[in-house]
């Protein structure tokens, strides 16, 4: 599992670097993005949906909105 | 059979963009849409500042006009190279820092580097011939394709007929004839355009998507320039001008407090940063402190801060004071209403 730290990032931003780090990635692979932004929990998941990644999991957590995605077969 | 062209489109959020796309998917041109962050856009963050606005989440239109066009969506970080824009831009500014000209003639050029990069063929956007005031003008548009390098590689879909043939319909990549011929402000023609493909909850047209279209962030971003004595800045520095009310009462500090609390929550992630501010013996707002402030100035500033507090029509307030992890505590009495003079204010 890679883990990615966006917190302190608004939105945009937390998409952008999701967008990069999924980049180099294998379909399968799964990556754990850590927010501090609410928006995160509806610009990860569309992102994810055109992009044809799968969101695992939302949460949040002590304040943190924290993202698990599956990367899907571009 | 005939090779699918590949386009990239500038997608913005708004509807032109999204009915640009459209038309060339209508046509069989395989589309992927590109939407540059700036820092200064307004799509995105500052709907998740503050709390009155957490109820009703806003969504990110270039992300939802993708997911109605069924397309892929490459956003991409220009903070750094947009300096140069913003700061020297060739063409000028509009009626406040907004370069819209320069702003659209680097985006088409960059959209145009990616294009190469990815084996594109041509770059679309939802430009209309008069729709805008300074980039989308008749005499401007020859002006972006040449000077971003598009040249005719530049399709806009939706006033084409209105310009010279592009690569793309001298080509036959696309069918001019079932191009638009859109023109002016009226927004009656994409209107319509949207009824015929279904799209019926996208964001309002014509609306501004950045924020250097707003005369008051202009204006604090023109006040923090002059205060630095450089015209310069960093992502952290245009943030916060997105945020509470900016109180300059010398001209070397400026004080930036919290109007309620989820600002309060954001200021928190800048504490390290700055000088804070924060009532003790009273409710009140984070605040902090952009500049240097002698002793006599920090009073100053504990007594503005006191006056947005709850303290402010107590006798005296206690106001803590961090500086790089040191806390000091002083006691104020808070400005009266018409102390906070209206010139103080940014």
């Amino acid at each position: 599992m890679i883990e990615l730290d966006a917190r302190r990032l608004m939105c945009p931003m937390p998409v952008i670097k999701t967008q990069n780090a999924i980049k180099p990635l294998l379909p399968g692979d799964k990556l754990r993005v850590f927010c501090t932004d609410p928006g995160v929990l509806q610009d990860i998941p569309a992102w994810c949906r055109i992009n044809k990644h799968t969101v695992l999991l939302a949460e949040e957590r002590d304040g943190e909105y924290i993202l698990t995605i599956e990367v899907g077969n571009e | 059979m005939a090779t699918q062209r590949k386009a990239v489109a500038l997608i913005s959020g708004g509807l032109d963009s999204l009915l640009a796309a459209k038309v060339m998917l209508e046509q069989g041109v395989h589309v992927e849409g590109i939407n540059f962050y700036t820092g200064f856009c307004v799509e995105g963050h500052t709907h998740a500042i503050r709390k009155k606005d957490k109820a009703k989440p806003k969504r990110n239109n270039a992300l939802w006009s993708a997911e109605q066009l069924g397309i892929k969506l490459h956003i991409i970080d220009i903070i750094e190279e947009y300096k140069q824009v913003l700061l020297n831009p060739k063409h000028g500014y509009g009626a406040n820092m907004n370069p819209c000209l320069d702003c659209k003639i680097f985006m088409v050029g960059k959209a145009k580097e990616w294009a190469i990069e990815n084996g594109f063929d041509f770059i679309i956007t939802g430009e209309v011939i008069g729709q805008r005031p300074m980039s989308q003008r008749k005499d401007t548009m020859p002006v972006i394709s040449a000077e971003s390098g598009a040249d005719d590689l530049l399709l806009r879909p939706l006033c084409a007929q209105n310009l010279p043939e592009t690569k793309p319909e001298r080509e036959g990549w696309v069918n001019r004839a079932e191009l638009h011929g859109f023109s002016g402000r009226t927004r009656k023609p994409q209107m319509a355009l949207a009824e015929k493909f279904g799209f019926d909850d996208y964001a309002q047209p014509a609306g501004g998507c950045c924020f250097l279209t707003d005369k008051s962030y202009s204006v604090k971003l023109t006040d923090l320039w002059a205060s630095r004595g450089k015209r310069d800045y960093e992502l952290d520095d245009i943030m916060l001008l997105k945020v509470g009310r900016h109180i300059r009462p010398k001209p070397g500090f400026k004080l930036i407090i919290a109007r309620e609390e989820g600002e309060n929550n954001f200021l928190q992630g800048y504490k390290k940063q700055f000088i804070t501010l924060m009532t003790m013996s009273h409710k009140g707002p984070l605040t902090l402190l952009d500049g240097e402030a002698s002793e006599e100035d920090l009073r100053l500033a504990a007594q503005i801060v006191a006056r947005f507090s709850q303290g402010r029509e107590a006798p005296s307030v206690d106001v803590q004071i961090a500086e790089k992890g040191v806390n000091k505590l002083i006691t104020v009495k808070p400005l009266p209403a018409e102390g906070i003079l209206p010139a103080w204010r940014v």
